[in-house]
Parts: C-alpha cells; sequence; structure tokens
C-alpha cells in the first residue's frame, strides 16, 4: 500500500489553484507532473556538474558522462532488459518508433510483406508504418477490437501470417486504456517469423514491464509520461536486432572513425544517439526510476486498479453517460474515456476547468479510432499515482454541474 | 461574471442546441470542409452562389457549442446577401474575434454575433468560432478563381 497524502506532498504543482480551485490533474496520458526529486536531480546537475559527454577528461565531463550512462543501467534494471547497451536514449516514444521504422523497417520490408497494428493505435504508432508500408509497397494491416474494447485475438490470428514482418502494438490504449495481451501476440508474431514492438507510452509509466517476459524485440516509451521530463524517450531492442540496423541520424558521437568520403559507426547504443544527447533530462529521468522503484511498479498497479474501479462504478452514477473500453479494472489501466449526452468533450474540458479539473478533450492522437468508435472526439481522465477517490469525487460533481451549464434538461 | 455568463449564454446554447441550416446542399455550388485538427472540430459547409449574391448555405456541423453556434449564426448573416456584403461581415465579425481591443461595433442585423463576443477570453476556443467564417472564407476564394469542382478543405492553424 502506497500512502498516497505522502506522495503528493513530493509535487509542488499539485499544490496549483486553478481559477480559484485545488488543482485536479487527471490528464496523466497526455504527460503525468514531475516529483520535486526529478526536478532537482535537474537543477543540480546544471548547477553542479554541467559539461558535455563522451569527449572530456575534465572532471565535469566525466561526471556528467557518468551520471547520464548511469540511467541507461537504471532503465535496463527497470525494464527487465539484459544488456545496457541495447538501450537507445532518443526524444520520446514517437522518435523512437520512426528509429525503428527508418532503419529497421528499410533494410527488412520488402514489396509484398504485411506490416500488423491494431485499430486503436496511437498516430505515432500508425504514421511511420503508413510510410514504410507506401516506400515498400508492403501492406498494412489492422487487429480489430471487441465490441468491449479488447484486442480482438481472433483477429490478430487471421492478419498475422507468414507475410507479417513486425506486428506494432501498443501496450496500453491511450483512449480505452485497453491492456493488451503482449505475451500472447508475441508468440502469435514469432510463431510467424515476425518481430513484435511494443508501443509502452502509456503501459511503461503504469504497468510492471519486463521485456523478457513480455517476448518483445523493440519497446519504446517516453519519460514525460513516467514522472520524468519532456524530451527523454526509451527505444529498447535485441541487441543483434540493434547491432544489424544502420544508424538513423548521422553526426558527432555516432561514429567511430571518419575520412573524407567515409566513416564507420560507433558501437552500440551510441551508434544511435547522434549529437549531444539531453544530458539533464535523462539524469532527471534517472531520478524518476528511482521515484518508482522505491514505490515498486506492482503497488503502482494496484492503487490504479482502486482508482479506476472506483471512477467507473461513479461515472454510471451519471445520467446519459457512455464510457468507451473495457468495464474490470483489473483489464485496463487508468484512462477512462467518455462522452455525456449532447456535450462535447470540448465544452466539458472547459467547464471542469473552471473547478480547476485538468482532463484531455478532443481525438487524442487516435483519429482511426475516434472514426470506429463514431465520434468526433471523446473527453478522458487519466489517473495516476498522485490521485486520489476524493478527486473522483470532485469530477462526478463537476460532470453533474456540466449538464446544468449546457441545459441539457431544459433540452430534452 | 461566471462561466455561463461569459462564455455560455443563452443565445449560444439555442444555436447550439437548434443549430439553423443545418444539413447538406445538393448540387451546391461550392462544397467545402473546414477542420480543425488540434480539437477535432470538423465541419462541411455548402452554399450555391453566382457572381453576386449567394443565395443559399447549410452547414454540418459536428463542433463544440462554440463551433456549432458560430456556424448557425453565421449562416443566418450570409444567407441571402451581396457576396460583398458576405465579405464585409466575414472581416467585421473576425475583426472582433482576433483585435486586441474589444469595440467593434456591430450593426443591427450582426446583433446575434454580439454572443460570441464573450469567446475572446479563452483564446483556444476562438478557433472554435473562427472555424466556420475561415472555410466559408476559403470558399469564396474558390468561387472567384472559378475552380469549384475540386474537393477542397480548410485546416484551422
Ligand atoms: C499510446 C501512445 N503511443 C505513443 C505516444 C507518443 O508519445 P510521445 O508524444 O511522447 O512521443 C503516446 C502519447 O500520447 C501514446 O499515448
Amino acid at each position: 500500500m502506497m500512502n498516497i497524502e505522502k506522495i503528493r506532498q513530493d509535487f509542488p504543482i499539485l499544490d496549483r489553484k486553478i481559477n480559484g480551485h485545488k488543482l485536479v490533474y487527471l490528464d496523466n496520458a497526455a504527460t503525468s507532473q514531475k516529483p520535486n526529486s526529478v526536478i532537482n536531480a535537474i537543477s543540480d546537475y546544471y548547477k553542479n556538474n554541467n559539461a558535455n559527454i563522451h569527449r572530456g577528461i575534465h572532471t565535469l565531463s566525466e561526471e556528467a558522462t557518468t551520471a547520464y550512462e548511469d540511467v541507461r543501467d537504471k532503465v535496463a534494471a527497470f525494464i527487465g532488459a539484459k544488456e545496457t547497451k541495447s538501450i537507445v536514449f532518443t526524444r520520446n516514444a514517437t522518435e523512437a518508433i520512426n528509429l525503428v521504422a527508418q532503419t529497421w523497417g528499410k533494410t527488412n520490408i520488402l514489396p509484398g510483406d504485411e506490416i500488423v497494428i491494431s485499430a486503436m493505435e496511437h498516430h505515432s504508432n500508425l504514421i511511420p508504418w503508413q510510410w514504410l508500408a507506401q516506400e515498400r509497397q508492403a501492406k498494412l494491416r489492422f487487429i480489430e477490437l471487441t465490441p468491449d474494447g479488447l484486442l480482438d485475438m481472433e483477429s490478430a490470428k487471421s492478419v498475422i501470417n507468414d507475410k507479417t514482418k513486425l506486428v506494432a502494438i501498443t501496450q496500453m490504449s491511450n483512449v480505452l486504456g485497453t491492456i493488451t495481451p503482449i505475451t500472447e501476440l508475441s508468440k502469435l508474431a514469432h510463431a510467424h517469423g515476425a518481430l513484435l514492438l511494443v508501443d509502452g507510452a502509456q503501459g511503461v509509466p503504469h504497468l510492471p514491464t519486463n521485456v523478457e517476459e513480455m517476448g518483445a524485440d523493440f519497446l519504446v516509451f517516453s519519460f514525460h509520461k513516467l514522472l520524468g521530463p519532456t524530451g527523454v524517450g526509451i527505444l529498447w531492442a535485441r541487441p543483434e536486432l540493434l547491432e544489424a540496423m544502420p544508424p538513423f541520424l548521422g553526426g558527432g558521437d555516432m561514429i567511430a572513425s571518419v575520412w573524407r568520403d567515409k566513416a564507420t559507426f560507433n558501437e552500440l547504443p551510441w551508434k544511435f544517439e547522434a549529437g549531444t544527447p539531453n544530458i539533464a533530462d535523462v539524469i532527471g529521468a534517472g531520478a524518476a526510476i528511482d521515484y518508482l522503484m522505491a514505490l515498486g511498479m506492482d503497488n503502482v498497479r494496484a492503487h490504479e486498479i482502486e482508482l479506476t474501479d472506483y471512477a467507473l462504478k461513479a461515472f454510471q452514477t451519471l445520467d446519459d453517460v457512455k464510457i468507451f473500453g473495457p468495464m474490470d479494472a483489473k483489464l485496463r489501466g487508468g484512462v477512462i474515456s467518455f462522452a455525456l449526452d449532447h456535450i462535447h468533450p470540448h465544452d466539458l474540458g472547459q467547464i471542469l476547468n473552471e473547478s480547476g479539473i485538468a482532463i484531455r478533450a478532443g481525438h487524442h492522437c487516435c483519429q482511426p479510432l475516434m472514426r470506429d468508435l463514431k465520434v468526433w472526439g471523446t473527453a478522458r481522465a487519466s489517473f495516476y499515482l498522485y490521485n486520489t477517490k476524493a478527486e473522483i469525487d470532485l469530477l462526478i460533481e463537476a460532470l453533474k454541474e456540466a449538464n446544468k451549464v449546457m441545459g441539457h434538461v431544459a433540452y430534452r | 461574471m461566471s462561466l455561463t455568463d461569459e462564455l455560455y449564454r443563452e443565445t449560444i446554447l439555442d444555436h447550439y442546441h437548434h443549430p439553423r441550416n443545418q444539413g447538406e446542399l445538393n448540387n451546391a455550388t461550392i462544397k467545402i470542409e473546414g477542420v480543425n485538427p488540434l480539437c477535432g472540430d470538423e465541419i462541411t459547409l455548402y452554399f450555391n452562389a453566382d457572381d453576386k449574391t449567394l443565395s443559399d448555405v447549410k452547414i454540418n456541423s459536428h463542433g463544440c457549442s462554440i463551433n456549432t453556434a458560430s456556424g448557425s449564426i453565421m449562416t443566418e448573416c450570409v444567407k441571402g446577401q451581396s457576396l460583398e456584403n458576405v465579405k464585409e461581415v466575414i472581416n467585421t465579425f473576425k475583426t472582433m474575434m482576433l483585435s486586441k481591443e474589444d469595440n467593434t461595433e456591430l450593426s443591427e442585423e450582426l446583433e446575434e454575433l454580439e454572443c460570441l463576443r464573450g469567446v475572446k477570453k479563452y483564446p483556444v476556443r476562438i478557433k472554435c468560432a473562427l472555424l466556420p467564417w475561415n472555410t466559408l472564407q476559403q470558399g469564396l476564394e474558390r468561387l472567384s478563381s472559378g475552380k469549384t469542382d475540386n474537393q477542397d478543405q480548410y485546416v484551422e492553424k
């Protein structure tokens, strides 16, 4: 059990007032808030250790290099990766997916091959594959969802076949909250000789994650959704895959030897880290991992199941509410997309903001899914370890108020 | 003033719940879509016009209250007007919404637009209100260019 009141004291922003009300931050699927330890790690680095890495023999450069590289070990431990060299720092999850599409994709996808994703992918895990498929005359195929918003494994079995070269799938949907059966998909993909890329942007921050247990070949995620700073993402891949992939961006740090007309490339993982990286924020990301590891991801997950279960039940006390995605909190994360009859999500977002409640409204970078759901957008409340049942009560109260503001009763 | 008084005025809610000139025009001179990728507002605007007059207009809105109400009021302001007038109304409205000062005068025929003035206080919502108008403006440009047959889309920036 986690002491939520104590945890909340670590997050200075939670004391903010918005429109005279205490902030109720329920937009964690977009980005999480940051604890003092992360904020301090970044400012301490700039105050005490700032230097460029991998290139100086002076003390500061050595300190900066060690601090930066130590985070790689932490990331490996956090996701159960056996080898530190399989961890590549990127800007975000999106860049990591593009890296795979541009390097592994361009050398492995041939005309007639098939790439399989699901109907609920974020644009980040869709556009790079659309491009690759178009360029390579490959086919992009989709695993459909069941009516209650789970990944349809029958559909998966019917679209994954021997032409499939890659299955790229979210670990947890940023709209429906749906958690996907990654281990099962891994077996299915591997049985057909395909690789599995897991988009962990939502999953890794909220679910205990182990790349070996999942049977993944690639995993990507972003630190800004995981208590960390913006500007740091991770690509993990099985080292033999990274070895075989050509470099992504060219420049400093990624080379071994350079001549006027040619170059050889650095070893893993630096082959994929061209130019000065986001040193300060990587160090901040290390503090985020420390914070979560100290609490234990099992405890984080348990708290979120409890909150989600509470919220799903509370939502059902509202009139004319529709919840998208599975209703069993154990099958989903703390991301609840919903619609109130006749209130556009944009209006809802604004009305809730009046009470200091931050939710997201819109298509959540999942336009194809919105089309499938036949909505123009949804309102979405998403939780993290610092949220409380009392905040969910405030949300529900504010939603009732919104019904009044929008003249719902008079209208019907 | 509360949010309700400022933003969700009676008039806006009335147009939102009962939007005027909703639907499609078969064989419209111009059919044009407007989208706001940020929030997902989408409209389709249809109008009939020759080189002088905008004789009929319909709009299919799937947006928020501000977007829908703004589009609904717009159709009432421009329907049956000379193209000259239509352009002037567009200008007046855009000036009212975008100028820093709040001194844009509305003539009697445009009074209904008054309810949207409160939206200015909520910068993210201004785009919701402008989408139908910018879409109409682009549609008029297409009309005057003579290229009336191709599908077109206005994307709010
Ligand atoms: C499921 C999923 N994938 C990918 C991303 C992209 O993350 P980022 O914008 O940090 O690259 C997000 C973020 O919204 C997401 O929710």
